[in-house]
This record gives structure tokens, sequence and C-alpha cells, in this order.
């Protein structure tokens, strides 16, 4: 990326990628751009004046929600958290639908999969409750631990960048970095008594992450997917299935642990 | 009929944020067939922003909290004008609500004993609110995503719902369509949940996203339903006001919750020189107690910050009238200030407010525990809303239900923080439930092909016009200025009688609304389907605020700036005429029963 500058009350181009699941081509659209400006504002405005059925999804506006996940200058971003401003304006910004899944429409892509993938994934099952009102008590610190996967907002950015699923198209194999981070949220629940190894195993096909870490560079909520959740699910795995004393060891610290 | 993809389910849920998912669960629990319709991904909804917490009465912070408190919290608020059954019902059922999320995975922030921490809040007594962080909204709605997807409910993504049908004065059913392909969905159903939302599309300033164009409220009246309370929106004090593409994303009222205060450019605290006789009792008169209050102290009383919305949006649109705002037209937020009374300010503000943290850095390039932020009012909820029966959430036509910011009654002239996300689960789960045993009790009801056929049309009119016409997003944005700029914060006769004014000549240039492209995901289409929901609850807005000649929580009249007791006793209730018009009642309020009212006695 070039040296950032603040664009001043001038114009810019984007190139933004038009066209449905036949195909499609980069059409330029050049609009007036302000102060403080995002990259999803350019798009509206140009919805607005120009391109009345350019198709975009978007809620929130804030990066709370994930709905405007795009490529922008070929980077996996959030549409309404990518300020103009971090931007070389002199040339065109490009905007393209996420590349991991099938184009619906413009910047519209098709991510039913991943929502059926989690449909896959076993719920949540928490230990009998603590106190006789049916509640727990969880420590803080446990807590924590959990809060950070459970901060993810679905904004598949992360599916988006993984080359197991965007270049090796392993959708039915693999469940992806979002969804290894929904299993490690549930396994590292404080109450949660679920038992995931194997399907993560098979199902999930975790031994297909080779680690590059790319999901967690582009997280737009810093969650540390690869170090935290990843990895340490990896460790269960070559815990439970391939370290035969280990196992023996677990059987009994569980007894203790989970009643 | 042979057009359309028809789908069979008992109970139909319009709308998949808090309440739309706790109603789906509820209903699929009942042993009924569900289906789940979203006008975006599931997931997205609304609920998603929710920033502050849930409201709800476990006294784990302080015992002294108790359903009572609650409950007199919630009609202190809303201005007495309350369904007060269904302020009772939700003050008494929202703990369980909140425990049962725990059961479904919810990891809330916790005490130093384990269990559910709760945070203070505007106008609640006491710590009240559930909460993680500043992201309350996500953990709930995924919570109950994670949850219901396992419960056996269809759930129809990206799917708007354009008319619902009745049969017999009965519900019988809705035409929808879906955005990827533009296809209509024909949906054959016992029994309908709305839970759509609210109405901020109308403003221009808003903390609402797209969908919400009062899309439930529309579908209710259309189909004969009553509405209430539609003069009472709440502006929420403080939303972004700069950069400009930012103005109106919400800043939480946590931040004010955590010990944050209002400025003015000369660096005062204006609040302190405002603070209501109803709420004075209640509130700190000095900014030690003020701070005492947001760090725990049981003996300290309310910095005026955390007065009602309402008021503080007031308090903050007078400072920048009278000329005493900040550069940008709006007030300081300061939470940086306190710096000087903890040692780990920095780390403590990132810990307790880690999104609004991110916020401001990545769209204003503001460290907000250094720098105060700039704030200002934001069109953010609507109080009123579909009438329903408090206990069962019934509206008045049979089998057509309605839970959460659609609804209206709960909340009065003015809602609490928090007590929308306890609403959603309190009463989506009441309409749910009610609205399954509708369906087990009755057989699916006839469809009339004509009235298909034309609702149909009419939605692919703007095709047939082509561009070239009145654009969608134009007309759209016409009829946002007019509502932000004559039915706001601050309302007059004059301005509300040239609002409607406007507004009859935005119907007409509505009805000439074209669109290019073709019915694939197009945005200008749905924009332009979406103006005729917008323009009746617009008008329900504007027509019960000109006849509500008093001020009253949301409401405000410069031209009638008192209460008048009289106005307490009725809501202003809207129901469509036998020739089309908008027909306005002041219906009375039912006598509170007698151990209710000794309850707000006590509180007092």
């Amino acid at each position: 990326m070039s040296t950032p500058q603040e664009p001043s009350a001038s114009k810019a181009t984007f190139r933004i990628w038009r066209g449905d699941r036949q195909g499609g081509k980069l059409v330029d659209y050049t609009t007036s751009v302000s102060p403080g400006m995002v990259v999803l504002d350019a798009v509206h405005q140009i919805q607005a004046e120009q391109a009345n059925d350019l198709a975009v999804r978007w809620n929130c506006k804030a990066g709370k929600c994930g709905s405007c996940s795009a490529e922008v200058n070929g980077m996996p971003r959030l549409m309404c958290m990518t300020r103009l401003s971090e931007l070389p304006l002199e040339k065109p910004v490009s905007v393209e639908p996420m590349r991991a899944f099938p184009p619906i429409r413009d910047l519209v892509t098709d991510v039913s999969w991943n929502y059926e993938v989690k449909r896959r994934i076993k719920p949540f099952k928490p230990r009998a409750p603590d106190a006789e009102d049916g509640t727990w008590r969880m420590d803080q610190g446990d807590v924590d631990r959990v809060q950070e996967f459970r901060k993810c907002i679905e904004c598949f950015l992360c599916q988006d960048v993984c080359h197991v699923l965007r270049d090796h198209r392993l959708h039915e194999a693999f469940i992806g970095p979002r969804f290894l981070v929904h299993v490690a949220a549930l396994e590292m629940h404080p109450l949660d008594v679920e038992d995931r190894g194997e399907d993560l195993r098979r199902a999930h096909g975790i031994g297909y992450c080779n680690i590059t870490k790319c999901c967690t560079n582009v997280c737009p909520e810093q969650i540390t997917i690869t170090d935290n959740a990843i990895i340490p699910l990896k460790e269960r795995v070559v815990d439970q299935f391939f370290d035969p004393l280990g196992r023996l060891m677990k059987v009994f610290s569980r007894r203790e642990a989970k009643p | 009929m042979s057009n359309y993809q028809i789908i069979s389910h008992d109970v139909l849920v319009i709308g998949a944020g808090g309440a739309g998912l706790r109603a789906a669960i509820a209903a699929a629990a009942g042993g009924v067939s569900v289906g789940l319709v979203c006008k975006s991904l599931l997931g997205k909804a609304h609920t998603v922003m929710a920033e502050g917490g849930v409201a709800a009465a476990l006294a784990n912070v302080d015992q002294r909290d108790n359903w009572r408190v609650h409950f007199a919290d919630t009609m202190r608020g809303g201005q007495y004008v309350n369904n007060w059954r269904m302020a009772e019902l939700h003050a008494k059922e929202a703990p369980e609500r909140v425990k049962e999320l725990e059961a479904w995975g919810a990891l809330f922030d916790r005490t130093p004993d384990g269990r559910i921490l709760q945070r203070n809040f505007g106008g609640h007594k006491y710590p009240r609110l559930a909460h993680v962080g500043d992201r309350t909204g996500l953990e709930m709605i995924r919570t109950l995503q994670d949850h219901g997807i396992h419960q056996g409910i269809d759930v129809h993504m990206e799917c708007t719902v354009l008319r619902l049908f009745t049969e017999g004065g009965r519900i019988a059913g809705a035409l929808a369509y879906e955005r990827e392909r533009g296809r209509f969905r024909l949906f054959r159903c016992k029994a309908i949940v709305l839970a759509t939302g609210g109405i901020g599309r109308a403003y221009s300033i808003t903390s609402n996203s797209w969908e919400y164009t009062g899309d439930g409220q529309a579908l209710a009246y259309q189909a004969g339903a009553a509405l209430q309370d539609m003069e009472f929106v709440q502006f929420h004090p403080t939303g972004m006001i700069w950069p400009p593409s930012v103005r109106g994303i919400l800043v939480t009222e946590g931040v004010r919750g955590e010990g944050g205060v209002l400025l003015n450019q000369d660096g005062k605290r204006f609040m302190f020189g405002d603070i209501p006789e109803n709420y004075r009792s209640q509130t700190a008169d000095n900014e030690e107690e003020g701070w005492r209050y947001t760090q725990g102290d049981k003996s300290a009383r309310r910095p005026p910050e955390l007065l009602t919305r309402d008021h503080v949006a007031r308090c903050i649109l007078r400072e920048v009238r009278e000329g005493r705002g900040s550069p940008h037209g709006g007030v300081f937020l300061d939470i940086s200030w306190i710096q000087r009374k903890l040692p780990n300010a920095r780390e403590h503000i990132i810990r307790k407010l880690p999104s609004m943290y991110h916020q401001f850095k990545q769209l204003a390039d503001i460290d907000i525990t250094t720098t105060p932020m700039e704030v200002g009012p934001t069109t953010h909820y609507i109080m009123g809303g579909i009438r329903v029966d408090g206990e069962t959430q019934s509206s008045t036509v049979p089998g057509l239900y309605a839970a959460g910011e659609c609804a209206a009654g709960l909340h009065g002239a003015n809602r609490l923080g928090g007590n929308s996300l306890s609403d959603l689960l309190v009463f989506g789960k009441r309409a749910g439930d009610y609205a399954a045993a509708f369906a087990k009790e009755h057989k699916e009801a006839a469809l009339d092909p004509a009235q298909i056929d034309s609702a149909a049309r009419e939605a692919l009119a703007p095709f047939e016009r082509g561009s070239g016409n009145e654009g969608p997003y134009q007309i759209q944005q016409r009829l946002q200025n007019n509502m932000q700029d004559l039915v706001g914060i601050v309302r007059v006769e004059a301005d509300l009688k040239k609002a409607l004014d406007l507004l009859e000549q935005l119907k007409d240039q509505a009805a000439r609304v074209g669109v290019e492209g073709n019915r694939e995901y197009n945005p200008g289409w749905h924009t332009a389907l979406d103006l005729s929901n917008l323009l009746i609850i617009s008008e329900a807005i504007a027509r019960a605020a000109l006849d509500r000649k008093e001020s009253r929580g949301g409401h405000f009249r410069d031209d009638y700036p008192r209460s008048d007791p009289a106005g307490a006793r009725y809501n202003i209730v809207i129901q469509r005429a036998a020739d089309g018009s908008m027909r306005l009642t002041r219906e009375p309020i039912p006598e509170m029963p007698a151990d209710l009212k000794q309850v707000i006695e006590e509180q007092k």
C-alpha cells in the first residue's frame, strides 16, 4: 500500500465488479469523495446516483454485523470500516466480491454454505447447573478466553482468504477458520461437556489447516484465530487420537474436571 | 396461484432479530412447524448492534433489586402511558429469560463470585444490565441463532414480506419476495408473529440500518390491525456526528454508565443544570457523588448523565441551539477524564468499552482514552407500534401477533436502555407460545388469489415505469429529510401540518417511482418497495404527534412544552378506515390494579 492520504473534497474512481453467476466485468465509476468517507459510502453514493441496481450487502455500517465483506484493492475487508484515507486514490480503487464463494450479483456472494456448515457442528451442551436456582458459577478469567472467539461477527473474511477454501475449493472436507473458531468457543466454554474431537478430525477436516495465519491477519475483530483457536484444537485432536499415554491420563483427569 | 412458490408453516415469524428468533424457538417448542423470514442474512438484524446490556432484576450486584423496582422504573421512564400488564410481566420474567440464555451458551461478564455481572444504566435504580462488554446484542443474537438452528425451524434468509392476507378477519398468509432471484414466495400459515423492528429509516440521522422501514407496523396496519403510541420516537442522545459519513452511529449509554460525562464547549457538565422534578430525589447533585455511583457505591445517587434518554437528548439539543455546542454541532462525551480517578484508566476503558474504542479509532481517528468524543442525538427506537394484548401479544387481528420493537406498550412514552433486549426475550417467547397455541386450534384459512395477484402486480409496477421516472433513493431521501426537519425531537403544530402535506406529495411521487435492471438482487427495486411502508408509518407518527397536545417522553411539543395530567390517561390508536384514510382515536388506558399502584407508590 502506498502512503495514506486524506482525500480532499475531490473525486475518486471506483472499479467495481458487476456481474452474476455467469460472469462479469469491472466497471469504473467516478464519484465525489469527502473527509471521513469509507468505501461503503462511496458504493452507496454510486448506487444512489449512477447505478441504482448495484447489489451490495450491508447493515450496521459500524463493523458490528459483518455484512459488507468484499475485496478492496485485493484485500478482504469490511467496506464500512475501510476509510478512503487509507487508500491511494490517485488510481482506481477496486471493489470486488469475496472470491471463496459463488457470486450472486455484483458484490453479493452466496454464503449459504457457511450456514449449512454451522448446523453440522454439535451444539452447546452444558453441565448440570451449579446452584439450586439453575444457574452456574464461572470465573471471569475462564470466560475471557471464550469471549474472544464470541466476538466473531460472521463476516466470513477468514473463510474468503483461507487457501483451503479459496484455492483448493475443499468446502466439502473443511469447515474453515470461522467454524474452527466456533468449535473452539464451544470446546473451551467453561460449561460445555460435548466431545467434538472425532468430528474435528474427520468431518471438520482440521488437518487441512496448515497454519499460514492468513485468517488471523484479515479478522476485523482481531481474533487470534490461528494461535488461540485452531492450534489448541489441533493439539486436542493429537492428544485424543495419536497419544495413547496422554489419552489414558485424560480419562482420569476428566473424571475430576467434568462431572 | 401457480405463479408463486407456495410454502406452508403453522406459524410464520417475520423478522429474525432477538424477538423473532425467540418467538420462533418458542413456537417450535410448542410442537408446530415454524418458518422464520428475515430481510437480511441470519444474525445481522439490529439486535446485533445493541451494546449496553439486557435489563433483568437478577439482584446479583445489588440485592435491593427486584421485579417491583424494575416495574416502577419502567413505568416512570415511560411516563405512565405504558401497558402496565406488559411492564409487570416484563419485570417478573426477564430474569428467567436471561438465565435461559446462559443455559443456551451465552457468556455474560461475571461478578467476583462467578455470577452474571450487572451494570448501571439510565433510569434504572440499581445496576441491572447483564452485559458482555459493549457487545451484548451480538452475544444475544448469536446465542439465539446457534440454539435456534437446531430446533427444526425453516429459515428463509434475504426474504421480504410485501403483504399479509386475511380471510374472514383471520390471518391466512403472506406474500414475500426473495432477494436473490426476485421471485415471489407465498406463505400459507395459521398464525403470524411480526418481529420486524423499527422505523429509523424514516429519518435522515439514525442508528438504524436500511432494513428498518416500519415493515411490521405497516403490514399490520394494512391487514386491519391497530397501531398505538406512534408519536413516541426515541432519539438516543449520543450518536456519532463527525465525520459526516458516520453521523447517527450509536455511542452506547454504557460510556456514561462507566463514568463518561457530557460537556458543552465551555467544559461545563450541563446536565446538572436541568434535573426533572420526578427524578430529583434519585439524582446526584454533585460530581463526586455521580462518580461514586458509577463505581458501584450503593449509597450514591446516579449522575444526571444517566437520566432518561428523552431528557438527555433535549438537553443536548438545547446546548447546541443556544450556541454552546461542539465544533460539529453536538456536545462532548468524555470518558478520558477518569484517568484522574483510576490508575489504569486506559486499560479499564478499553476493557469495558472495546467496540467504542475501536469505532472511534477506526472511523474518526479519535482515541477515547485520551480525547472526548463529539456526540449528538440520533433516531434510535420507536416506543409505539402494533397494539397488542399484554398477555398474549395478539394484535387486534386474530392470528396476528407482534413482539419486540414493532409492538407497542411496554415502554410507554420513553424506553429505558436495556429494556429492549429483555423485551425481545420476554415477549418474543410469549408471542411464539400463543401463536403456536392459536395455530393448533385453527385450520388453515383460505387464500384469495385475486388479493395475491394484485399485491404481486403492484410490486412489479416500478419495473414497468422504468428508470427515468422518480428515483427510489431520491424519494426516500426527501421523506427522511422531511421527518428529520419537521417531526424530530422538538415538534410544533405548523411543522407537523407541513410534514403531512409533504407526505401527500411524496405519496404521489412514490406512485410514479421507476426502477432499472431486473429482479435479481436489485436494491433499487427493494428501496422502491420499502417506500409504501415508510410513508404509512411516517404519516402515523406525524398525525399522532399533531394530536398529542402536550409533551411526554419521546414526544416533545415546543408549543405545549409541559405534560398534561390528562395525557397520561390515554393512548393514541390508529387504524385504517373503510375509505382507506388514517383514523385516530384516543383510547383510555385501563385502570391499574391496586397492587401495582401500591408498587408505584412504594418506589416513588
